[in-house]
């Protein structure tokens, strides 16, 4: 039984999502290897081989692979499925987008974002935005899964897998990549962060967003995130969005700021190891889940925040 | 051209849903159903695209029970055309219900099919790319814009780290994300109108696929409880705890 971990990347590094896949892909059997597809993507595979457990390292390379366009990425991984039983894919926007068209050409059902596994054909996901969980047994000879990383550790380092390349699909007939419109930014990335301060409605405007959350989660080291209230607003970009539909983050500290705390938040965000939330509104459910509440109007309180942050050098 | 939405009912998004005392699944006696949110920004898309010209008919799919026909009542309102309900009393799987479209699909010819990206009771984000997979059409997910021009559609997608655009050849299935647009609410008169539009009522069978489930649901229970809700008095004492109890800083 041998499991495939498709690695999340951006052709350049190679992203912690995919230690943790791998993890997951480790409960499930001891014979794991990772592909990685993209284009130009050699550091990146190297970095993979170096993962802890992995047995081998598959390199596709092609133009649409490095845009992870799904058709291509599921015709790669559908031409490897007859050497795996499972294929364990990070739940990130292109894992999605690529993961249930794989599972349809094989006809498999495919297992979304799952938080534990039990057995090799077990496994434990949410539903209902987080509010139940589910535990769901696989009747399919192979397995299709789409992992929530934040749920599972990172495999460590010290492996040192053999690199070997494989087909890469042809060029799309009926997709054409257009463009791309990255955020540019030199803060951690918000689903791996070890720190996220999030900004909510309550701030009111982009300019009152940037002016407020930015300099306190740099000076915190932390990335920024926003609720959707806030992304709706166009305070925030859409790729800020914590929660059941945007991203799920589980940090060391997560700082919620002039955020109300809906369940669809809350989906997102409270499997933080600490969360600290700053609101005027004393009845906020955000406070429900919060390990230190702030009671205060943001615009006091975050000013503040920052002189005691620099009184003890930060 | 014609455009296909399906579209699911589900628990409306305002109800806190509770998990049955079996473990068999999540309460749903007497709660408020509605449709779908992210369907219901498909369908708005697709009235719009009928709007502009684009489009000359909207038909909008559903597969549920009974009651799934006030789901699409719902759309006919919002300025579909005509609907279909496959009536089932079971749940099926996204793989079963992407089968049954693309036997819907082979029936109806769409040009598109515009739909939402996951329901928000299973939370799969699963049946418009295995349609793709079982047509064989192009997929653009998480669309945040779609615009066609003849045969193609420039579909811009909500990605990690920003936007993706892409342009497909059509037909192909494209999925609506959050901000694609905001849906209207049906008028009165419309809502009227949409009572006299027909629906075709049709049963799994007709269609002559698989849909056996292929996942069995052990058990579901409540996530664990987050210990919540202490407070501190000032920035002061947040930065100290931090700091000296939680060790996060």
């Amino acid at each position: 039984m041998a499991v495939l971990v498709i690695a999340d990347h951006d052709n350049a590094s190679l992203k912690d999502n995919t230690h943790k896949t791998v993890t997951a892909a480790l409960a499930i059997s001891g014979d794991v290897d990772v592909l990685v597809a993209g284009q130009g993507v050699a550091a990146v595979a190297a970095e993979a081989a170096k993962i802890a457990g992995v047995r081998k390292v598959l390199v596709a390379e092609s133009a649409d692979l490095g845009k992870q366009v799904a058709e291509a990425v599921t015709d790669t991984v559908v031409a490897l499925s007859s050497g795996y039983d499972a294929v364990l894919i990070p739940a990130t926007s292109a894992g999605k987008n690529y993961a249930p068209r794989i599972a349809a050409k094989l006809d498999v059902a495919p297992i979304s974002e799952i938080i534990e596994v039990v057995d090799a054909s077990t496994f434990v996901r949410p539903i209902y935005a987080g509010n139940a969980l589910e535990t769901v047994q696989s009747s399919d000879a192979k397995k299709i899964i789409t992992v929530r990383a934040t749920a599972f550790k990172a495999a460590g380092e010290g492996g040192s897998a053999a690199v070997e390349t494989v087909g890469a699909a042809g060029a799309m007939a009926h997709t054409r990549f257009v463009s791309d419109e990255i955020v540019k930014s030199d803060r951690p990335e918000l689903s791996a962060a070890k720190i996220v301060v999030s900004g909510g409605r309550a701030l009111g405007s982009a300019e009152e967003f940037q002016r407020v959350i930015e300099p306190l989660a740099d000076k915190l080291g932390a990335a920024v995130g926003a609720s959707r209230a806030a992304v709706d607003a166009g305070y925030a970009p859409n790729d800020y969005q914590v929660g059941q539909t945007g991203k799920v983050v589980a940090p060391q500290l997560y700082v919620a700021i002039g955020i109300s705390g809906a369940i669809q938040h809350l989906a997102g965000m409270k499997d933080s190891k600490v969360i600290v939330a700053i609101n005027k509104d004393a009845d906020a459910p955000i406070f429900q889940v919060a390990d230190f509440g702030l009671v205060a109007d943001y615009k006091v309180a975050v000013p503040e925040l920052m002189d005691e942050l620099a009184k003890v050098g930060l | 051209m014609k455009v296909l939405v399906p579209v699911k009912r589900v628990v409306d998004y305002n109800v806190k849903v509770r998990v049955k005392s079996d473990q068999t699944g999540v309460d749903l006696a007497n709660v408020k159903m509605s449709m779908n949110p992210f369907c219901e920004i498909a369908v708005e898309e697709a009235v719009r695209l009928k709007e502009k010209g684009v489009a000359t008919e909207v038909v909008v799919v559903s597969i549920g029970p009974v009651q799934a026909q006030e789901t699409i009542r719902t759309a006919l309102a919002m300025g579909a055309d005509r609907g279909i309900l496959i009536q089932t009393d079971e749940d099926l799987e996204p793989l079963a219900v992407a089968k049954l479209l693309a036997a819907v699909i082979g029936e109806e010819a769409p040009g598109i099919v515009v739909m939402g990206k996951q329901a928000i009771d299973g939370d799969n984000n699963a049946v418009g790319q295995m349609l793709a997979a079982l047509l064989d059409w192009p997929q653009a997910t998480f669309a945040s814009k779609i615009e066609i021009t003849g045969d193609k559609a420039e579909v811009t997608r909500e990605v990690d780290g920003g936007l993706q655009t892409l342009s497909v050849d059509l037909p192909a299935v494209v999925t609506a994300d959050l901000r694609l647009n905001e849906p209207r609410y049906a008028s009165l008169p419309n809502i009227m109108k949409a009572k006299k539009k027909p629906i075709d009522v049709k049963a799994p069978g007709d269609y002559g696929v698989d849909t056996a489930p292929r996942l069995k649901v052990l058990k579901v229970v409540e996530p664990p409880k987050r210990q919540g809700g202490a407070k501190v008095e000032s920035a002061a004492e947040l930065v100290s705890k931090l700091k000296n109890e939680a060790g996060v800083l």
